[in-house]
């Protein structure tokens, strides 16, 4: 008889939980176009498989009048579900409560499901929409901030861990996410920085809008912060869902597979690429007829787009890919395409996703701006992320090779585990054009017409250098095949890998230039 | 002098390598090694800071502030060091002062006025 009543005193209890901070404040996310915290993980998990935690935490601050105060839930939502089957770990700021404010409590809460997660070896999916510290809780605060970022770290590697920016962060919560592998940000909706527009501009006399400063297409385009760009959350979610389906639940896991497919797409791998090395095409459509299906779930791919990074699948396993894009600034490399590759590369290693390099690309970029801005220490994460792997590591050289940027993208010398290359290739320290310009100097400057000399002899580099058959005959290259082999070939090096093993030495860690 | 050798220093070659032609086709052009590739451009590419030689006679503001005090008046000569300007900025007086020995030849600044980054407060020239 009682517990009936008590029951339904629990339900009263978990409904009252439920509204936040109330229907007006519910209201006013909407006109955001906010969904509210628990819509989003709804959105985001198996229909039916969340199940939510710690719902009658109560914060703990007593100074200005915060005693009397109900927050529920201390505006957070944790917890556990599933997406496509696969476990993952939750937590969502509640906007509508207190602006979804980090307070001791709300913080130990996420703490707790991060603990879960590692623990557990599953993926963490943090959805960020919160004011900032809570400055009533003071120092209280900072430490749960402090906290969030420790577990961050720790996980880092372990767990796949997913930042989602659904509003404002601020100040010190932006370190979580930076922190994280993928970052998630909306058009309209996401916020990031560290001093906001009203301080820039009281301070700095620098007038400029939230939305230019650190609106979501800022970082996926500008600064590198976010991985993926949506006009929507629903666009967002449905990213998500996706990202989740290429990465394994842990470092100990591989990533699910699918069934395999053949590629889908009606272009011919042979005529996508011009012969002349100077003009361009879009690298995706070359990936595009080498993933089953001719599926491609491209990251970052607004930031740097110079080079593309991204997941795909070849026989049904997931395969990171790294590739210049010749469409954008003639695919060199730069300090921003350089950091982009390196940081993926290091996340392929650390889930146990084979690489997969196809390599076009004229240099490094020529400028003053490049190389004061540290393309040196930048470039040079390249080159660690790749030696780094263990990784199965496969590259095609499609047509330039040049210099530096040769041995950067995963190279025999790097140890790579295949390198192939197109008949197409041009593996030189640098073009023909550049290198007759110094090696033949004097015969040009003396000759009576220079500039057919300097053409006679730009010829005679490319007939001698520019070609795949120099390096092949030093065993650079392990095989130049026809393009319509590549996807063939590429299957049967990932088979022939599989069962890699390579043990670097020991170490505390390494030091990466960053 | 550290300003002279800058000038005859042959920063050139760096621009050479990469010259940014905007075809009439709206085809957009780099140059790397000599050869010229067909590609795009990128925003922050075509944002990106072009470098210019600076010039050691203007005394530009390397942070955002307000102008406390002006300690100089024009024509006055002044030796390596001495302070010329008071910057607050960042909740911070700072102090500018003379890079080499010289004369200052105008002051565009005011007590009390808000400056933004780089601006140029004053104009000197060296003396020997």
């Amino acid at each position: 008889m009682s517990l009936k009543r008590n029951i339904l005193d629990l339900r009263k209890r978990k409904d009252q939980v439920r509204l936040g901070g109330g229907e007006e404040a519910i209201e006013k996310q909407a006109a955001m176009g906010k969904m509210t915290a628990r819509a989003r993980i709804h959105a985001i998990v198996d229909e039916g498989s969340f199940h939510e935690y710690d719902m009658f935490v109560e914060h703990v601050g007593t100074d200005f009048d915060m005693g009397s105060k109900v927050l529920a839930g201390d505006g957070v939502v944790i917890g556990t579900g599933t997406i496509y089957g696969s476990s993952v770990c939750l937590y969502a700021q509640d906007f509508t409560v207190a602006g979804g404010s980090l307070g001791l409590m709300h913080s130990r809460k996420i703490t707790k499901i991060m603990d879960h997660a590692l623990k557990m070896r599953v993926p963490l999916i943090g959805i960020n929409d919160s004011g900032g510290a809570r400055i009533q809780e003071g120092v209280n605060s900072l430490a749960g901030y402090g906290e969030i970022f420790f577990r961050n770290t720790l996980s880092s590697g372990v767990i796949p861990q997913i930042s989602v920016i659904l509003g404002p962060c601020a100040g010190g919560a932006v370190y979580s996410p930076a922190l994280t592998d993928f970052v998630f940000v909306v058009e309209n909706i996401s916020k990031m920085f560290i001093t906001g527009p009203a301080v820039i501009k009281s301070v700095l006399g620098e007038d400029i809008s939230m939305e230019a400063l650190g609106g979501a297409r800022v970082h996926a385009e500008i600064t590198g912060n976010a991985h993926f760009y949506a006009l929507s959350e629903k666009e967002c979610f449905e990213q998500i869902k996706q990202l989740i389906t290429y990465i394994p639940w842990n470092n100990t896991h591989k990533a699910k597979t699918f069934p395999p497919q053949e590629p889908k797409t009606k272009l011919k791998i042979e005529n996508i690429v011009p012969a002349d090395a100077r003009l361009p095409y879009d690298i995706r459509d070359i990936i595009k007829t080498i993933t089953d299906g001719s599926e491609f779930f491209e990251i970052m791919e607004l930031f740097a787009a110079n080079i593309v990074i991204g997941f795909g699948r070849m026989n049904g396993e997931t395969i990171g890919f790294v590739a210049n894009q010749p469409l954008v600034l003639a695919g060199v490399l730069d300090c921003d395409s350089s950091d982009k590759a390196a940081r993926f590369i290091r996340y392929c290693n650390a889930f146990n996703i084979p690489i997969i390099t196809l390599e076009d690309m004229p240099g490094y970029l020529p400028g003053v701006d490049q190389e004061h801005a540290g393309v040196i220490r930048h470039g040079a994460k390249v080159l660690y992320a790749y030696s780094e792997a263990t990784v199965p590591k496969i590259t095609v050289i499609i047509r330039k090779a040049y210099g530096g940027g040769y041995i950067a993208m995963n190279s025999r010398h790097l140890r790579a585990d295949f390198v192939f290359a197109w008949p197409t290739a041009e593996i030189a320290v640098m073009g023909p054009e550049g290198a007759a310009n110094i090696v033949f100097r004097k015969e040009i400057a003396e000759a009576e017409d220079p500039e057919a000399m300097r053409a006679q002899k730009v010829q005679e580099y490319k007939d001698k250098f520019a070609n795949p058959y120099v390096a092949a005959s030093k065993g650079y290259i392990d095989e130049v095949i026809e393009p319509q082999e590549t996807r063939k070939i590429l299957l049967h090096a990932l088979r022939i890998s599989a069962g890699k093993d390579v043990q670097g030495p020991a170490k505390k860690h390494g030091l990466p230039p960053f | 002098m550290f300003r002279d050798q800058l000038k005859n220093t042959d920063f050139h070659h760096f621009n050479q390598n990469l010259r940014i032609m905007a075809d009439k086709e709206k085809k957009q052009y780099i140059i790397v090694h000599s050869a010229k590739y067909e590609t795009t451009y990128t925003k922050k590419y075509l944002n990106r800071k072009v470098w210019a030689e600076p010039n050691f006679n203007n005394i530009n503001s390397y942070i955002p502030g307000t102008i406390i005090d002006i300690l100089v008046k024009v024509g006055q000569v002044l030796k390596e060091g001495d302070s010329i300007i008071v910057l607050e900025a960042m909740k911070m007086y700072n102090d500018i002062q003379m890079p080499f020995k010289g004369r200052i030849l105008k002051i565009n600044i005011e007590k009390g006025q808000k400056i933004p980054k780089n601006f140029l407060m004053m104009e000197i020239e060296p003396v020997d």
